[in-house]
Order: C-alpha cells, then structure tokens, then sequence
C-alpha cells in the first residue's frame, strides 16, 4: 500500500501542478488574463448571479391562451372548410374547449367528418415516425360534430410556442445591449432568462411583459361599438377596447376581425418623434407585400378612419387624409419617450407567440454580490486556517501532509469547475469550504486508525500501510453517501441548491483522490527519507 | 524535501481506552428520541413551518439607504402599511441601513404578485437601492415546496438502499431511524421557534443526511470489525468498545466541521445564515443520532456475529 511506482508519483504530482496551472486564473482580473501566452488556461469559474449581480427571470407561457388561439383558429377553418365544400351548418361555436359544428341536415354528417379530417394535422417527426394526430373528430347527437384537440396536440403547440418564444425573447434581451445573459427552455412551457449585470429589471420586464401583436385593422364604416353592442355584431366584425393610456381609453371600436395587414409584415419599427407635436411617435415600415396591401386599403378608403390595434386593444384610430403608398407610416399613441422605445424593440424583434407571465423573479444588485464575494472569501480564508491549524495541532508531522492535501483539495475543484464552467454561486461557496471542513475527516480516520495500530505495539510501517487500507473503505462508503444526497440535489434542485449540489460533487471526488493518494503519497516519501537515516521510526502523527 | 517538514508529534487530547458506558443510559436516550421525534410531528402539524418567499410565494425585497444612514423602520412601516398589498413584513436584516421587506402572496396569479412589488418600490421612492429581488409565484412556490420533499424523501431513500447493500439490514433499519431523526428534529426546531424555512434549508437537510450517515457508517464499519474480532464478547459490551474506539474520530471531525460552518455563520453575510444555522443543529444532531440512535438499535434486533461473519468475502477482505 505504501510503494508508489516512480510513474504514479509522477502522475500524482502532475495532476497537481494541472490542477494548479487552472485554478490559477481566478486570482488575476480580466485585463490581466488578457496578456498571458496562448498555451496557458485564462478560463475563470464563472460566478453566479447572486455573486456578480444580476436578474434571474422565470417566465411561464399562457398555455391556457394557446389553446383558446387554436381553438378560434380551427372554429374559422371548419366554418371555410364546410363551405368550400358546400355544407352549411347552423352554427358552428367554441364549447368546453372543444370546436362544436351543428349541421343543417344531419345526414351530411358523414361527408362534413371527410372533408373535416383534412385539417387534423399528424404529429411527431418523419424521422421518429408518426404518432398520432392533433385533432379527435366525432360525431354527436343530432347532426353535431365535435372537433377536440388532443393532449399530444396541444402539448405539440406549446414546445412549437415555447422555441418561438426564446428565439423572440432572445432577439428583444439582445436590443438591451451587449450582456452575457441566457435565454434557454425550462419543463415544457417556461423559459428562463438570466440576465447579468442589471440592477432596474424595469425595462427587461417591460420588454417581456407585452407580446407586442401589432396589426392594422378596418372600421366598420356606418356602425359604431354602442350600436353594434345593443345590437347584433354583423358577422366578421368584433369589439375592440381603446388602449389603455391617452384619449382611447374607455373608447371601443367595431373592426374587421381579419387585419387589413397583419403585424408580420412589419419589418422596422424605430422610435421617433412627431415634428408637428413633437409627441414621441413610433414610424415602422412594411414588406413589398405589406405595403402593397396597405397602399390599395389607403386608396379605396380616404376620409374613412382605420385602427391601428396592439395585442386586441386600439392604440389609435386615425383618419385616412391621402392614400399611404411608400409603405412606411407611423404610430402615435400617447407614448413616452421610454416606452415609444420599448415598443419599437418589440415590434422589431416580431410578436411573441403567447403571452409570458414572470413566475418566478431572483435579482441580485451589484452591491450585495460585492459583498456576497467579500463574506464568501472571508468565509472560506477563515474556515480553511483554523482546520488546517486543527490538524497540523492534532497531528503534528502527519497534519502538515493532510492540511497540504486540503489546499491540494481546495486548488482541484476550483481548476475543475474553472476548466468546466461551473458556475460559482454562494452556496457553491458554502459547499466549498464545508466539502474541506469535511474532507478532513477522511484523514482523521486514517490517522485515528494509525494511532491505534502504534499503541497496539505495531512497527511504524505497519501501523501506517493497514491505517491507509483499513480505512480506505470506511471513507469511500462515507462520500459515496454524500454523493448520493448531492446527486438527488442536483437532480430536483433549482439554481441556489444545484449551485451546492456541484461544488459538493466536485469535492466529494478531489477529496477521495487527494485524501488517500496525496496524504498517502507525503507518507510515502517520508517513510522513505526515514529509512535512509538510521535508527528505529518513529512517526510523528 | 522531506527535510523542510518539521518533525514533531500531534497532540494527542483524547484520552485512549476509554471506557464509557454509552449503553447504560441507551434506553432511557432512545426513548426520547422517540418522544422527540413525535413532538416535532406534532410541532409541525400544529405550528407548522415558517415558510419563506420560495416555497409560500409572494416578495421579499432587501433595501439599503442611499445615504448609508440607518433606515428608519417605523416610517417605512407607515409608508407602506396603506398600500393595500395585504400584510407587510419589515425588519432589520445585517447592517443597520439594510432593511428586508416581505409581502405575503397576493391573492390572484403571477401578475398580482408584480403589481404589488411595483407599489412597494414606487412607495418607498428614490431613497432606497434595491439589494435583492425575490418573487415566487404561486405555481413556483408549489412547485417548490413538492420538488424539496420528494428530495429529501428520495435522499433517505438512496442513502437507506446503499447502507442496505453494504451492511446487514439490522444496520440498514438503525440508519433509518437515525436519518429520520436527524431531518425531523432540526425541521421540529425550525418549527419551534418559527425560523424561516425555505430552499436553502432543505439543501442544509440533505447535506446534514450526508453527514449523519457518514457517522453512522463509521461507528457500523468498527461494530462489524469487532464483531468478528471479538466473537464472545457480549453485543453491549461491544457496542460499547466500538463507540470509545471511534469516539476520537467522531469528535474531532463533528469539531472541525462545527468550526467551518462557525466560520460561515459569522463572516459568510446573512443570506447563509440560516443555511449554517441548520447545518450546525444538524451535525449536532447527526453526531448524537449516530451514538444513540443507531447503534442501540442494533441492541433491539440483537445483531450476532454470526450474522456479520456469513459473509466470508467481507470478512476476508478486512482482513487482509
């Protein structure tokens, strides 16, 4: 147990000198890193938001939206597709989140269910093979169909949803500016944005509060709203609320459900101002298709108003005076300078495809992770002295090798979560200095066991080759135990815990290696230079 | 190089061959651990847990005075008693101008819980800079609080299957009581004394799991070696022996941990405190579990040493 070949020496030295070479770049700044040779590791661990400051965003989708979008969706296509197939039913209406068609002549039912079927959409890839449709089509009682969407489906529609959104989210977080934030999915229908550096999360928020559907719609020419509301709402047509802010509040419109030209066919959106009024306006510009369209609906329609509407509601409603032909125009809707400029980033960045509400909101300001940094060093400086003054106090000679493989410790998970990327967070600090507190009971066991061995009336070398090995499978069963709580951590814990999880799995792993093999190692090599003088061996433990 | 070590002897401050009689009282300790156990259910179905913004959801806030002038609590209180955001908590938190503000859930959804923030900060107005941000909706906060209990469930869990695989089940039950113990009473003391239980404390609880069957594991390692040892000594006698012959361990390890996390606890800021406090009650505990706990237990079920040298393999890789 005590012979080490002159290559594993080897190996065991060079694994600490690596590991040194890596944890070496947390301890010079950026700036520093910058001018040293290609061949050396510059990758620092990267901290955590709660150490350098930053937000950390759980959006969640409205799947509940999704699913109403879809269903109105499928309600206009199974009205076009009987009519296009000259079925004609008495109604066809959203009921219990399912799309219920009653028919004219119930013994069309069978021919309305063929031509109904052409809009179930297979699910899955052609890769992995089809499994299933998104659709359920049955028959009812008297001449009604029930167009239902199944589960698969609609969970199909949400991960569709779900990679709209963060390509969305990402496009608006990086108008903020340049940052190292991240947007990436989290379950089926959440996305977390992890934004550093930021103190006001005011204006991500913003930016993420709003889907930002822009469209442009037709006024009904002789109805209003009150007498469409008292009324019948002619078919085609909806209510609309004024927005919020300035002099459309309260105010309601009756417009063409279908947009004159929808928001997707806006291609820039720039914050302005209006030189008459010098108001903060918002001027956007369409495709050729887009402004084709709008320029034959300004034609036909002068002196008529049209509503320019925002995510259902109408930020204004102005009259046509002369026909908008260059396809480019602009918004006035009672804005401020800031959020003309929020708007313009969202409608720049394209609609979001459900509304995301913030669930979940972690933000940790530049001081207090300052002061996170300074408390964890201060922590862990303090922690690692007094243990390794513990054990070098408790076991002389022998103590000065086991506080050495502590430090060997402590340099090995900063290299490997350096040389990984694992981000450091406070309670990773925490795991860190608990993992050394805890290390050190790898060598206490040893040398406890060595201990006994010598009073037990056993040669020097004896006492310390059955130390090392009798106690090799106590300390191995005590950190596998460990590693598996750490495991479990990792596996259902959510930022902080996961943050613990690694460092403690990190260092369940160096301490094993540097406990047995290093402090055996420096055993090693003492026994020998012991050897070399003579007289009996003592050991100085 | 050898030469650059000093030679010298540690100091040895643990009496060797003691020879307490940790079994005398094993009894009358095991049954009130059991007694404690079952006050701290009933502690929790009673008091129940003092929650934080993870698992209860709602909003905490940590602001600090612009100027780095105290903050003064009882005009913040009013300022923001009237904002109809429900019942707002303030309190001292670490330095005398940091002030931690907590906002129970709102009745509604996701959005309400933002509104309320919103009002809270626009009350408090530019005087302050916000430190910290915390707001768990109630989807989360459920979420939250299901994922912590499966962890710790599941961590008993694992740890039990392994200790099963390695020992004889008479150990495996020991471990059982004992890990329960441990997780029941320091959440029995957070109970108690209403300390704010949230996210941290849980990965405290698993960690402190780690260690407590670290213990016990070492003190079933020295009975089982005995055991084969000393194959007509009495199993008292020999649980006895065990726990002197690894007391030196036990000790010294529970102490340099025990000065670790004191360390934390006192430079490591305030966002750990709680996390260390836990943690320290736990190797306590842990510590006391292992003793009193575990190995009494194997005195119930009347482990032999014929159960133990069955398996030869075992035997004879201890012994080589």
């Amino acid at each position: 147990m005590l012979h080490f070949s002159r290559l594993k020496m080897i190996a065991v030295l060079l694994t600490c000198l690596v590991s040194i070479l890596f944890a070496l770049p947390n301890l010079f700044t950026k700036e520093q890193l910058a001018s040293w040779p290609r061949f050396l590791p510059t990758k620092q661990m990267p901290l955590g938001l709660d150490l350098q400051g930053g937000a950390h965003l759980l959006l969640a989708m409205d799947t509940e939206e999704l699913r109403r979008e879809w269903l109105q969706t499928l309600r206009d296509d199974a009205r076009r597709t009987l009519r296009d197939a000259k079925i004609f039913p008495t109604g066809v209406g959203i009921v219990n989140n399912q799309v219920q068609v009653r028919l004219a002549k119930p013994e069309e039912a069978d021919a309305a269910v063929r031509e109904l079927r052409k809009l179930i959409q297979p699910l899955g890839s052609a890769v992995l093979g089809t499994s299933g449709e998104d659709l359920a089509i049955t028959k009812g009682e008297g001449g009604t169909i029930l167009l239902a969407p199944t589960p698969p489906g609609l969970q199909q529609r949400v991960v569709h949803a779900a990679g709209a959104a963060i390509e969305t989210v990402n496009r608006r977080i990086n108008a903020l500016g340049t940052s190292e934030s991240t947007v990436v999915r989290q379950g089926a229908d959440r996305i977390l944005v992890q934004y550093p550096g930021l103190t006001d999360t005011k204006v991500l928020k913003d930016l993420l509060g709003q889907t930002a559907k822009l469209s442009f719609h037709e006024v009904h020419p002789t109805m209003t709203a009150e007498e469409a509301r008292q009324g019948r709402i002619p078919p085609g047509y909806r209510i609309y609320p004024g927005s919020e802010r300035g002099d459309e509040q309260g105010a309601a419109y009756l417009l063409r459900e279908t947009p004159v030209v929808p928001g997707e066919n806006l291609v820039d959106a720039q914050p302005a101002f209006d030189q008459r009024t010098n108001e903060p306006i918002i001027s956007f510009r369409f495709d050729q298709a887009g402004a084709r369209r709008f320029a034959r609906f300004t034609q036909d329609n002068v002196g008529r108003p049209f509503a320019i509407v925002l995510d259902d509601k109408v930020l204004s409603a102005p009259v046509i005076r002369e026909p908008i032909l260059g396809g480019s125009g602009q918004i006035s809707g009672s804005f401020t300078v800031e959020s003309a400029n929020t708007l313009a980033v969202q409608l720049r960045s394209g609609a979001l495809p459900v509304k995301l509400t913030i669930a979940e909101e972690r933000t940790v300001g530049p001081s207090l992770g300052a002061d996170s940094i300074a408390a964890g060093k201060m922590a862990s400086i303090v922690g690692g002295l007094t243990t390794i003054l513990l054990v070098t106090f408790a076991y002389g000679t022998f103590g000065i090798f086991a506080a050495l493989a502590l430090i060997v410790n402590g340099i090995m998970v900063v290299a490997l979560m350096s040389a990984v990327g694992t981000t450091l967070t406070l309670p990773g600090i925490a795991g860190l200095v608990l993992t050394v507190g805890m290390a050190v009971d790898a060598n206490v066991i040893i040398y406890e066991r060595i201990r006994e061995e010598i009073r037990a009336g056993k040669s020097a070398v004896s006492a310390i080759d059955s130390g090392f090995t009798r106690a090799s499978t106590t300390i191995l069963d005590s950190q596998l135990t460990t590693f598996a709580a750490a495991i479990i951590m990792f596996w259902l814990g959510s930022g902080p815990i996961r943050g613990f999880a690694v460092t403690l799995t990190i260092g369940i792993f160096t301490s094993i290696f540097t406990a047995i093999t290093v402090t055996r190692l420096l055993a090693a090599l003492w026994l020998r230079s012991e050897r070399a003088k003579s007289g009996r061996i003592e050991v100085p433990i | 190089m050898m030469r650059l070590i000093p030679k010298f002897k540690g100091f040895d401050f643990f009496p060797h061959n003691t020879r307490i009689d940790f079994m005398r009282h094993w009894q009358a300790c095991f049954w009130t651990s059991v007694a404690t156990m079952v006050a701290c259910v009933i502690l929790l179905f009673t008091m129940g847990l003092n929650y934080g913004v993870d698992f209860k959801g709602g909003t905490m806030l940590e602001v600090q005075t612009k100027s780095g002038a105290p903050a003064n609590i009882q005009s913040m209180r009013n300022q923001l008693s009237g904002l109809g955001v429900g019942d707002v908590q303030i309190q001292a938190f670490g330095a005398s101008n940091d002030v931690l503000i907590r906002l129970e859930q709102q009745p509604g959804g996701e959005e309400e819980q933002q509104a309320a923030m919103k009002k809270v900060l626009g009350a408090l107005g530019d005087d302050y800079v916000q430190r910290r941000v915390e707001v768990v909706g109630p989807a989360v906060s459920a979420e939250l609080r299901r994922t912590g209990f499966i962890a710790v469930v599941c961590a008993i869990l694992a740890i039990i299957a392994y200790v099963w695989f390695r020992f004889e089940w008479q150990f495996a039950v020991g471990t059982i009581i004992a890990l329960v113990h441990d997780v029941l009473v320091v959440v029995g003391i957070f109970s108690l004394f209403q300390l704010e239980f949230d996210l941290g404390i849980v990965a405290a609880l698993l960690t402190i799991l780690g260690y407590s069957v670290n213990d016990t594991v070492v003190i079933s390692d020295r009975i089982r070696e005995n055991l084969r040892r000393y194959k007509r000594m009495e199993l008292r006698e020999l649980l006895n022996l065990s726990i002197n012959e690894t007391l030196s361990r036990t000790i010294l390890t529970g102490f340099t941990t025990i000065v670790v996390l004191m360390s934390l606890f006192i430079f490591g800021g305030s966002v750990l405190r709680y996390f260390t406090l836990a943690m320290l009650m736990g190797v306590l505990i842990g510590t006391y579990s292992s003793i009193y706990i575990a190995a009494p237990i194997l005195e119930i079920f009347g482990i032999k040493s014929e159960t133990v040298t069955g398996s030869e393999k075992a035997a004879a890789s201890a012994r080589s």
